[in-house]
């Protein structure tokens, strides 16, 4: 049998990001450490583009318009993102957690342009 | 034809016969109705790899919604459209106004009329951007037209809403 003391350390978590870290043996207790948890909530679920694609009938100006609208992007932003579409046929406009993803598709459509959600490989 | 801001209007005057039933044909032109390309444009899937789940939903809660969004968008340009009920005679110099609080749906209402007409006439890259196609010789033609004659409209009420 292993006569040695608990030294193992228990990670219990705060809130999101943050974690402390606490001895498991009462003859080991020392300095709580706070440590910075790197990973976010949104992290953990694995991450969804938004993917809008080109469409020939969408006028560029309104595509831009739109990205402003939807995202927030400055308009140097936005029309960056409509060039890509226009020229590469695709651009991603936005990555995170899945149900964020699924609205920002859904008002993409609201504004009537082709745009996808697509999990990051 | 003249279009102007005009306080908190967008006035569309000297509008010829011709291109006041173009107008009027906006909300008309909106309909999907035995057009599957048109509707598939419309409500398109919000997923490529087609996971029959989420595009269930999708069609259950999402596009409903967006149904109503768009009729919505569509009823308020033919309220509008009403100041050019009359026969062709009284359409003659006609004058539009459209209020600026329906900007958007007007904007809404021309690109689903552009998108349905595209669809429906299977544009391609090349017709949609050939601006300087000879006149209007067939109905494919006149669909064209009106697809950048609505295209244009659309261009004038993004600059006004920007100012």
């Amino acid at each position: 049998m292993n006569a040695e003391p608990l030294t193992a350390e228990v990670v219990i978590p705060l809130s999101p990001g943050v974690s402390r870290a606490k001895s498991a043996g009462p003859s080991t207790i020392g300095t709580p450490t706070i440590e910075k948890e790197a990973r976010t909530e949104e992290a953990l679920d694995l991450p969804w583009h938004v993917v809008v694609h080109n469409d020939p009938v969408n006028l560029m100006s309104y595509v831009t318009m739109v990205f402003q609208r939807v995202f927030g992007y400055p308009r140097d932003k936005a029309e960056k993102h409509m060039l890509e579409v226009h020229q590469k046929g695709r651009s991603i406009l936005w990555s995170g957690m899945r149900e964020r993803a699924e609205l920002y598709v859904q008002q993409l459509h609201g504004y009537l342009l082709l745009a996808t959600i697509e999990k990051v490989s | 034809m003249e279009i102007r801001r005009r306080k908190n209007q967008i006035e569309i005057s000297d509008l010829d016969p011709f291109l006041a039933e173009l107008l009027r044909q906006i909300p008309a032109s909106t309909n999907t109705e035995g057009a599957p390309a048109a509707e598939q444009r419309i409500f398109s899937l919000p997923i490529n790899d087609k996971e029959t789940e989420l595009c269930a939903e999708w069609k259950m809660y999402v596009e409903p919604e967006l149904r109503r969004l768009f009729q919505t968008a569509t009823q308020t340009v033919g309220a509008d459209l009403e100041q050019l009920n009359g026969n062709e005679k009284s359409l003659a110099n006609r004058t539009l106004r459209i209020p600026t609080k329906h900007a958007e749906a007007w904007l809404s209402a021309l690109n689903q009329a552009r998108l349905v007409i595209a669809a429906k006439n299977n544009f391609t890259e090349l017709e949609l951007s050939d601006h300087l196609r000879s006149p209007i010789g067939s109905r494919r033609d006149l669909s064209l037209f009106q697809v950048n004659f609505y295209g244009f409209l659309q261009e004038f009420i993004l600059r006004e809403l920007d100012c």
